[in-house]
């Protein structure tokens, strides 16, 4: 029996995990998926936002604002990478200037500090390479980057360090409930029970809420697609840079990312089914335009990869946060600004939580700190040799885009939690993530993989579930036939 | 620090053939570092023949191809440093180079020659769109796994792009049993050589789609089919030729990129055409005493032309090291008419001796002059019958045919 069970392994859920974690809670996380992150998490803007544009006394207004206050601590104790670089919302005539105005009144009743409007002057000596075209700005120096899948991996990590308990390929099929609790029962018969039930499964929410009776709402998926460009174009901006959001969104942004890569995107169309990821034509075309309108010198040739993301946008127009019966808790409709909002939805979580009656006290020998596991290449030769000389594979590089070590990939394959796939080893070591996509370093990983989960090549994946890399032996020498 | 008079920076068979040319010319405290764990670059997965017919007169494999140069290397005293990788080259030619077996260890070269090699581009950097499934890989990538490591990346094939790797992945993956339904390429023409088209995709009825592209990706665990379609003079898809292939892999064969990082990081800029840094005819970079060879510098279609490449910088390198370089130098620029693409050299610094100007062309044409033109006079000329993208061609400038004061040496295509 545990104390709680959060459904969905996303950045939601893993910070609600661990704060629970931290309150002496005995907490397993599950999820359908094949590795964390897989939902909304892996595919986003990677943006923790000021807070200047939800609307003035809605929950997102208020979470975002305190999540953006607690993110660069919680970055901090977990070791995952957070750049304050401020945004810009760019704005190209006398309109845009009026929208403008209301957004920083907005911004000024969500308690956002330093917001400012500038004309095109102090916008391109910020900015040189924002378009010409762009003659007033916004600027919130309190927006910042973070990467969520780190973020995420970095959290539930430091949820397991703690005794968390992680399930994957559990996909939950029926939640029943008695004196005694809860009980979740998945697909393949695997049954958890606990007294706690969080409701964090993203584009899946409304249908964990349906399988408790509560109907009162629904989650569809918003795709965004997104291209991300070479680190030579990194420099292009250093703000975040925004357009004039409309009902569908914040709109295309340009933005570097913590790792240094210029991130273009995204699209906004909304779409009925829960796992189409499919990057358009369409798509792609209308993220180069946008983003051409403003900035200069983002070539789209230099682009390394282009995928899409799905949002889950609740019915209700703001987070749905409620308990619908004692014990469990729907975390849904976490659209933008959902990462910027994650620490502070977990605060939120845990108060809830004590209002309706459970005991939530401080775990005395719960370690907020996890180490950061992206920060070999940035060590110095001495720190580097003193790592090599005890562990001889940190010396040997086998991501030669983004410097990631044998010693880095083993890193993620043995601890929490730990890396199963090849997409797995990318999203937490970077390996695969430069701008060769991996075509020198993939099978060097699927060899480790391999070796490490004691596998054959042939099991390996890509991502869970069917996505096999490789389909079987050659024909092999004639002395074998 | 170590101090060594010559590192150089890959050991493919630019960095090999470098090596050795350099220890002829006299330079005598050599260290090759190389990041694989053994020598011999690429060609240790090109398991296909049709290497050394120009060089050493005879039709090898890739690895025999190495093995001769590697073979030739161990006569000297070389020093090299396998599984080893640089990191980064500064500008006062520190080379910072890491293994586990050394750690980390900066060095301090009197000369560098690049030979870093280059990589294929990726699905990302064109863009396709569609699902993101397992068996999607560059052409290279399944060639390691086939002839490496023993692997087969899928049953059913569909390449695209027809330059030489991909061609001759049509044909190694045939051999080992799978189908290849279709190489699309969507330019007009291939960008491979003229002899893979034919003992690669023809001699297997392999099909080759001219103007064709992927332009979409199905399937969500692994890749089930793609969508070709025809593409128009702007590289557009036309709407209604849609064809829908099953397939289990798709391999990409769209381009190869000089993996020149180490060079940005050692202030180098790069030619926008060749993505390498722009060299004189010693092959020496706009710093003195850093020279670049092979696919570093250019994409090559032969290894030949890449160990021929890579001792000139080796000789080059070493004459610089002994202060025997020539220090009465002009400045000519060469320049070409867009027809032809690019030229390597692109600067020529020495009127004195005879240059092998490589040149590559920008589409097909049939019954061409090549002209050579310094200041307006025309001072080579060559006739060919046809010349493609993906061929590479040379004319020779011979010596004291430029003067120390000519400015400009123009590569143009003429009507024959």
């Amino acid at each position: 029996m545990y104390d709680a069970v959060v459904i969905g392994a996303g950045v939601v859920g893993g910070l609600i995990a661990r704060k629970l974690t931290s309150c002496s809670q005995k907490v397993c996380i599950a999820d359908k998926a094949s590795d964390i992150a897989m939902g909304a998490t892996k595919a986003n803007s990677a943006i923790v936002h000021a807070g200047f544009d939800a609307k003035a006394g809605s929950l997102k207004a208020k979470l975002n604002k305190l999540g953006s206050d607690m993110m660069e601590k919680v970055c901090s104790e977990l070791g995952v990478k957070y750049i304050r670089n401020g945004s810009l919302v760019l704005g190209y005539n006398d309109e845009d200037k009026k929208s403008l105005e209301a957004i920083l009144e907005n911004g000024k009743l969500n308690g956002i500090e330093g917001l400012k409007l500038i004309d095109a002057k102090e916008l391109h000596d910020l900015e040189p390479n924002v378009s010409d075209d762009a003659i007033w700005a916004l600027h919130a120096p309190t927006g910042a980057i973070v990467c969520p899948y780190e973020l995420c991996e970095a959290a539930i990590g430091n949820a397991m360090d703690n005794g968390a308990q992680l399930e994957l390929g559990f996909e939950v099929c029926e939640i029943t409930n008695d004196e005694s609790g809860y009980t979740i029962v998945a697909k393949d018969g695997r049954k958890l029970q606990a007294k706690i039930v969080i409701n964090a499964a993203g584009a899946y929410s409304d249908e964990m809420a349906k399988l408790v009776g509560d109907n009162s709402f629904d989650v569809h998926p918003r795709k965004g697609e997104y291209i991300l460009l070479d680190k030579e174009y990194g420099f292009v901006t250093k703000h975040t840079l925004f357009t004039v959001p409309t009902k569908m969104g914040k709109g295309i942004l340009v933005s570097p990312t913590v790792d240094g890569n210029l991130i273009l995107g995204p699209t906004a169309v909304d779409f009925d089914e829960k796992e189409n990821k499919q990057t358009t034509r369409e798509g792609i075309n209308s993220v180069i335009t946008e983003s051409r309108r403003m900035v200069k010198n983002a070539p789209s040739n230099m682009a390394i990869t282009s995928f899409c993301g799905l949002r889950s946008v609740g019915s209700t127009g703001d987070f749905i946060i409620n308990s619908p019966q004692k014990g469990f808790i729907n975390v849904a409709g976490i659209e933008s600004p959902g990462l910027s909002a994650s620490p502070a939805i977990a605060e939120y979580i845990a108060e809830m939580l004590k209002n309706d009656g459970f005991t939530l006290k401080p775990k005395a020998d719960f370690n907020p700190v996890r180490e950061a596991t992206h920060k070999f290449s940035s060590l110095s030769d001495e720190e580097k040799n003193e790592i090599i000389k005890n562990d001889p594979s940190f010396g040997k590089i086998i991501c030669r885009c983004e410097n990631v070590t044998e010693g880095e990939i083993l890193r993620a394959i043995r601890t929490n939690p730990k890396a199963t796939t090849l997409d797995g080893v990318k999203r937490r070591t970077r390996a695969q993530m430069g701008r060769c996509q991996g075509g020198f370093c993939s099978p060097y990983i699927t060899e480790l993989l391999a070796k490490e989960l004691g596998i054959t090549m042939e099991e390996v994946t890509k991502s869970g579930k069917g996505s096999f890399i490789l389909a079987g032996k050659t024909k092999g020498d004639l002395k074998d036939a | 620090m170590r101090n060594v008079d010559l590192v150089i920076i890959g050991g493919g068979p630019a960095g090999m053939c470098a090596a050795v040319s350099a220890y002829n010319a006299g330079a005598k405290d050599i260290l090759v570092i190389e990041r694989d764990s053994d020598l011999g670059g690429i060609l240790r997965q090109c398991i296909h023949n049709g290497f050394g017919l120009h060089r050493f007169k005879e039709e090898l494999t890739g690895p025999e191809y190495a093995y001769k140069c590697e073979t030739e290397l161990k006569k000297f005293p070389i020093d090299v440093w396998c599984n080893t990788i640089v990191t980064d080259i500064s500008k006062d030619k520190i080379v910072t180079a890491m293994s586990s077996e050394r750690g980390v260890e900066k060095i301090q070269a009197k000369a560098i020659i690049l030979a870093m090699g280059c990589r294929e581009r990726p699905r990302g950097a064109l863009n396709i769109p569609g699902t993101r499934p397992a068996g999607i890989f560059s052409a290279g990538t399944a060639q390691k796994y086939v002839n490496m490591m023993g692997y087969m990346p899928g049953k059913n094939v569909v390449i695209l792009g027809s330059g030489d790797i991909g061609l001759i992945m049509a044909r190694r993956m045939t051999l080992e049993g799978a189908k290849v339904h279709a190489v699309c390429e969507v330019m007009p023409y291939s960008g491979g050589l003229a002899r893979n088209i034919e003992q690669c995709l023809n001699d297997f009825d392999i099909p080759l789609y001219l103007s064709h592209t992927v332009t979409d990706i199905h399937g969500s665990d692994r890749i089930e089919a793609v969508t070709v379609s025809q593409v128009d003079e702007k590289m557009q898809p036309i709407k209604g030729t849609e064809m829908y292939i099953e397939c289990d892999t798709l391999l990409l064969s769209v381009g190869l990129i000089p993996e020149n990082e180490l060079s940005k990081s050692a202030g180098l800029t790069l030619d926008s055409i060749t993505r390498g840094c722009r060299v004189d005819q010693n092959r020496q970079t706009e710093i003195e005493g850093v020279f670049a060879c092979g696919n570093v510098l250019h994409v090559h279609d032969l290894a030949d032309f890449v160990s021929e490449e890579g001792e000139v910088a080796g000789e080059s390198a070493a004459k610089y090291i002994l202060g025997k370089a020539n220090t009465e130098k002009c400045n000519i620029n060469v320049s070409t008419d867009g027809k032809v693409r690019y030229s390597v050299p692109q600067k020529i610094t020495d009127t004195t001796v005879d240059i092998k100007l490589y040149y590559r062309v920008s589409g097909v044409f049939d019954n061409v002059m090549v002209v050579a033109e310094a200041d307006g006079e025309i001072i080579a000329k060559q006739k060919k019958a046809k010349v493609v993208p993906g061929e590479m061609q040379y004319i020779v400038i011979k010596k004291d045919t430029l003067k120390k004061d000519t400015k400009e040496l123009k590569i143009r295509i003429d009507k024959a």
